[in-house]
């Protein structure tokens, strides 16, 4: 089947099987292999991507249903090399130790920002829920999103 | 300097990397011509296999090869293999097992390996692997390991009578008992330190290429330690003499002990892309990681404190059966011995402790060591049946252990069992704890939390751990197979830049930025200008990796004592620049003075003339400024530290939260703040994990995995801990280089402890880890009938 949208905000279109999961089309296809795959169930969130938008996992979608859609990645996020606030943030605060879960916490860090104007600890924790990351204990991943400058 | 020197809270260089998602993970590698490979497993924890019928799968569309346990053992590839020969009680080695990469007769626990289809791609190679015909006559499974220890269980192995592998001892029986007749009260204890299992976030993976023009191996796998896996690959799995195995373990997505081992995968994708010709990619999913990744932990144990009238610690005794899964993993043998029964010392100088330990198989998956790996389990014992003495007592938790810690005065000091720590000062650390968790406040927390309903408890933990694992010839003596030294080559590039070639391997730690602060401080170079190299085999020198804490104690002293070298040899080459003795030439921070005059020279200046030696005596000094040093550590380093946790549980549901969670630890010399705070954060999540959520559940009667996902084995979200207050004591470890001890394990080891303590203070009861909201309100209600 033949898909089309707009990755990082250029035009991308490929032909792909009707099974193929965003995630695959994303690393596989257009080698975008920022976006991680951590597990099988939906649970880890390394694979968040933003669809319109939207923080959403991309192995839960399929690539077709994202037809003419504006997919943003942590590829695209830094403009002319300056890192976007939220990527930023996790450098101050070392919000990322081994890097896996990074990008899918930076990205489910934008949206809970865009959602919640002046969010509370709890809140973050409580957003935080679809993305789990084993090295940082979440001390700093939480301060990070909590004070990004956006 | 100082802002980017020993000290300084540094942004971390690699973050720009993984921030822009330009890291490089192995399963971002893609050869050209690359195909895929899956394992075919099994779905019974115990079955004799019939017959595999691989026909259907071979024939299939996009199917390339498929290979079973008759293939690999036709091709005579070796055993996988423990390399820790513990001797038991009797003298006697301990019993060990083939462990062929691809099953052949029989399988031993759900998610044994048996067989491989590679495909054009990751889809048909799946599609292959369900087409494989297994024919198995399932059989009993045993998966307690009390249970495999009963007479008449099933026997996992042929070759290991009654399941035994081990019963090992360590310590002064005979003394151990005369401080129990002469104690004024013994308090008793028995607990389970439930199974874990690792998740690291990125899931393990290995490709495999093979070059036909220089018959050359390549393996890009997720190792903490590529030499250790190339060793294997080598001498024990027998694909390729190591000179034709490059093994690369590029940016790995956390490890915590998972990555340290040889697995079955790794070896058949590197044996199977020689075999086909073509690279072989295998990417575990998370099912294949639950299953088939080392675990962690998993012991019982039951342990007896004595002690005189006044509280005094007069003797310590503790019985263990530790489970080690169906097959010794690599270093599965040492975990429950020698990184357990040696830190059952804790803090206390009891003059007498006797530990013993049996080693036991079951239909699981192996066993082996998990962040901590060993010295959590015995914290948890220690610090446990510390505080429930205080309980029985009722002596102040804090007091009872100030009344028996090792004094600052002590050190060296000989523990009962074997280790001697360097340095510690406890008291220290838990003073410093108590100020900063206000312990003194507590009383009125705890009514204010009985006004709304709540149960609120406190709980320590002060623990020991032994890190920077190890000076060769000890462990050599207890039946490690390889030494514990660490390399280092320093290459102080002619144009002024250094490049560091590490032995270490960061999978999160930070080393990067660590050891380019190591060099910058002493050689006086800007860290951009200095470049860390780790994790190729074909480009360092050949090291041992990192766990056990180890990378700063061990691979930074490495890289210190190859900037001695290349200090050492400037020195000769200023001395002949500048026609000065060489005793007269000072260094520092990169530049070279002669005493007494004001000439000077930098290390850059030096080096484009070690480079370009037009004016040096080429027969007396060698060109070049490239140093290479291995390090082998004269002892263990002894972090220790106080763990403060207050909880604060509800009756109603048996929910608990943690209301605060104090860490006061002492690493010794700090290098960068920052990723230190960080390494502790991690290891208190895990141990936060560890003693509220996780628990690696099979099933008793069928062996089968219960908690095989992300959605029936609770790892910690970010709402179920909170944020942590971290600090610090510093006394430096006396004998290495730097005065560094390690950071990367101590929340792990001491969470659980302070959390159950805080736990059971606030129910009243006695509880097992993890402590689900279920098991808690089970409590307080047997509690409560108990009390009616």
């Amino acid at each position: 089947m033949k898909v089309s949208m707009t990755v990082n905000g250029k035009p991308a279109s490929a032909e792909v099987e009707a099974r193929t999961l965003l995630v695959e089309y994303l690393r596989e296809h257009l080698r975008l292999t920022g976006t991680h795959v951590g597990c099988d169930t939906t649970q880890c969130g390394a694979c968040t991507v933003h669809i319109n938008g939207d923080a959403v996992k991309s192995c839960t979608i399929f690539a077709v249903q994202c037809e003419g859609a504006n997919v943003l990645t942590i590829e695209g996020l830094a403009k002319d090399g300056k890192l976007h606030p939220m990527q930023e943030s996790f450098k101050e605060n070392h919000g990322l130790q081994c890097g896996f879960c990074t990008p899918g916490m930076v990205m489910a860090g934008i949206d809970i920002r865009r959602r919640h104007k002046n969010p509370t600890e709890e809140t973050v924790r409580h957003e935080l829920e679809g993305n789990i990351c084993r090295c940082t204990g979440y001390h700093n991943i939480v301060k990070a999103i909590l004070t990004a400058k956006m | 300097m100082a802002e980017t020197g020993i000290g300084a809270a540094v942004r971390r260089k690699e973050d720009q990397r993984f921030l822009t998602g330009a890291g490089n993970y192995v399963d971002d590698i893609a050869r050209p011509g690359q195909t895929y490979a899956c394992f075919v497993r099994s779905p019974h924890a115990h079955a004799r296999i019939r017959s595999v019928d691989t026909k259907k799968a071979a024939a299939a569309a996009g199917v390339v090869a498929v290979f079973t346990g008759k293939d690999v053992a036709d091709a005579k590839l070796g055993s996988l293999f423990c390399g820790w020969m513990v001797t038991d009680r009797h003298g006697q080695p301990m019993k060990t097992t083939p462990h062929p990469v691809l099953a052949a007769d029989t399988v031993r626990y759900v998610g044994d390996h048996v067989a491989v289809v590679i495909g054009e791609s990751r889809e048909a190679a799946a599609a292959g692997a369900e087409l494989v015909s297994v024919d198995y006559q399932a059989l009993p499974a045993v998966v307690s390991s009390v249970a495999a220890l009963k007479s008449g269980a099933t026997q996992v192995h042929k070759d290991v009578p009654g399941n035994l592998v081990y019963d090992w001892v360590l310590g002064d029986q005979a003394a151990t008992e005369t401080a129990f007749k002469r104690a004024a009260h013994v308090t008793k204890i028995d607990l389970v330190n439930n199974r874990l299992i690792p998740n690291a976030i990125e899931p393990r993976a290995s490709v495999g290429d093979y070059d036909r023009g220089t018959d050359q191996l390549t393996l890009y796998t997720t190792s903490q330690n590529p030499h250790v896996h190339r060793l294997a690959l080598s001498a024990f799995i027998q694909i390729a003499p190591e000179t034709k195995i490059r093994v690369v373990a590029p940016d790995i997505g956390g490890g915590f002990g998972s990555k340290i081992f040889i697995y079955a995968e790794e070896c058949v994708v590197l044996w199977a892309a020689k075999k086909i010709g073509r690279p072989v990619k295998w990417t575990a999913d998370r099912v294949e990681a639950f299953q088939s990744d080392a675990h962690g932990r998993d012991h019982v144990t039951h342990a007896e404190l004595a002690m005189d009238k006044d509280g005094k610690f007069l003797g310590f005794k503790v019985s263990t059966i530790a489970n080690l899964g169906a097959y010794l993993s690599t270093f599965s043998s040492s975990v429950p011995t020698y990184l357990y029964g040696t830190l059952l010392a804790g803090q206390y100088a009891t003059p007498a402790i006797f530990c013993e330990v049996k080693g036991v198989l079951t239909h699981t998956a192996p066993v082996d060591a998990y962040r901590g790996a060993g010295r959590p389990e015995a914290t948890y014992v220690v610090e446990r049946i510390v505080e429930e003495a205080a309980r029985q007592l009722k002596i102040d938790p804090a007091e009872l252990r100030r009344r028996n810690f090792i004094a600052p005065s002590a050190f060296p000091y000989q523990t009962p069992v074997a280790l001697q720590y360097d340095s510690g000062n406890y008291v220290g650390a838990l003073d410093k704890a108590l100020k900063v968790a206000d312990y003194a406040g507590f009383a009125r927390r705890k009514a204010e939390s009985t006004k709304r309903g709540k149960l609120r408890g406190v709980g320590f933990s002060s623990y020991i751990e032994a890190c920077g694992i190890a000076p060769s010839q000890v462990v050599g003596s207890l039946g490690a197979g390889v030494g514990l030294y660490e390399a280092a080559e320093v290459r102080f590039n002619a144009t002024g830049g250094v490049t560091v070639f590490t032995g270490s391997h960061s999978h999160g730690q930070g080393h990067e930025t660590t050891f380019a602060q190591l060099v910058g401080d002493r050689l006086g170079v800007p860290i951009e200008n200095i470049e860390v190299v780790h994790g190729d085999t074909g480009r360092i020198p050949f090291g041992m990796g990192t766990y056990g804490s180890r990378s700063l104690a061990v691979g930074g002293s490495a890289i210190d004592k190859a900037m001695d070298k290349i200090i050492a040899k400037g020195r000769k080459i200023v001395a002949h620049l500048m026609e000065a003795s060489e005793g007269d030439i000072e260094f520092k921070k990169g530049m070279y003075t002669v005493a007494g005059t004001d000439k000077k020279m930098s290390l850059g200046e030096v080096a484009f003339a070690a480079y370009v030696p037009h004016k040096l005596p080429t027969d007396q000094i060698e060109p070049g400024l490239d140093e290479t040093a291995f390090y082998d550590p004269k002892n263990f380093t002894f972090p220790f530290g106080t763990h403060i946790c207050e909880v604060e549980v509800d009756p109603e549901t048996g929910r608990t939260s943690i209301a605060k969670f104090t860490a006061i630890d002492d690493f010794g010399h700090i290098v960068n703040p920052m990723i230190v705070e960080g390494q502790v954060h991690g290891g208190i999540g895990q141990g936060i994990g560890q003693a509220l959520l996780e628990a690696c559940v099979y099933d008793e009667k069928t062996g089968q995995l219960l908690t095989g996902s992300m959605m029936d084995y609770a790892l910690p979200r970010a709402d179920d801990v909170p944020s942590y207050t971290v600090g610090l004591t510093t006394t430096p470890c006396p004998h290495n280089p730097l005065g560094v001890k390690g950071c990367g394990e101590a929340g792990a080891i001491a969470a659980p402890a302070a959390v159950m303590n805080a736990i059971t203070d606030a129910i009243g009861a006695p509880l097992e880890m993890p402590a689900t909201p279920a098991r808690v309100w089970a409590a307080l209600q047997k509690r409560a009938a108990k009390a009616a």
